[in-house]
């Protein structure tokens, strides 16, 4: 049980390691915020579950932390995305903006309108 | 600690340099807060992994409390940048 834990917790770490990489590498503020946010979770519910698998006696407050940022990363990246697009931020110049004609993209043509 | 728990806990040290790095040289003010909010969930990590290295249930409440106080403050800066639109912040943003 301990090898398999070790090799878990081994899992998440790189995942993590390769979402800060990819912070560091990605050329835009969303493809950052998508990197940053996906990457990084999966990393650490690696590191929990692995947690879990060593140390079986702390998986109540193990589980409630796994809940949270289960809860409130993807929360916190939407609203974070939505207020640099809002406020006016523009995407990469490769990114496809033009075929996807969001419902923050309507709310802004009216407002501008 | 076994040899791979060692390697994780390099890897997560490296991974918080280069969000560091993000965090101090990035271009504009919006990678920065970017890099902050993957930080805080960085940092919840690296207190699991003290809890593993201490043996101590302890480190593990503090890796809440220290998870919900930075989603709060994550929340509190999108509210201040949707609210002050066209600002200092909005620049720079094209390449």
């Amino acid at each position: 049980m301990d090898y398999i834990g070790d090799i878990i917790l081994l899992l998440g770490a790189v995942f993590v390691f390769l979402g800060a990489f990819g912070l560091l590498r990605m050329p835009d503020v969303y493809n950052r915020i998508q990197v940053g946010t996906k990457a990084v979770t999966l990393g650490a519910i690696g590191v929990i579950v692995g947690v879990a698998l060593i140390h079986p006696e702390w998986w109540s407050k193990l589980l409630v932390i796994l809940g949270f940022i289960l809860l409130t990363s993807p929360v916190s990246s939407s609203a974070i995305s939505k207020a640099f697009y809002r406020s006016g931020i523009v995407p990469w110049k490769k990114t496809d903006t033009k075929t996807t004609e969001t419902k923050v993209n309507k709310d802004k043509k009216e407002s501008s309108s | 600690m076994t040899t791979l728990q060692i390697i994780a806990m390099i890897l997560i040290g490296l991974a918080a340099l280069f969000t560091l790095y993000r965090l101090l040289f990035g271009p504009t003010n919006a990678d920065r807060i970017v890099s902050a909010d993957a930080l805080s969930l960085i940092t919840a990590v690296c207190l699991i992994f003290l809890a593993l290295y201490f043996d101590s249930v302890l480190y593990l409440d503090i890796a809440l409390v220290y998870s919900i106080l930075s989603f709060v403050g994550i929340i509190a800066l999108a509210r201040v940048i949707e609210s002050k639109v066209k600002q200092d912040i909005t620049n720079k943003g094209e390449d």
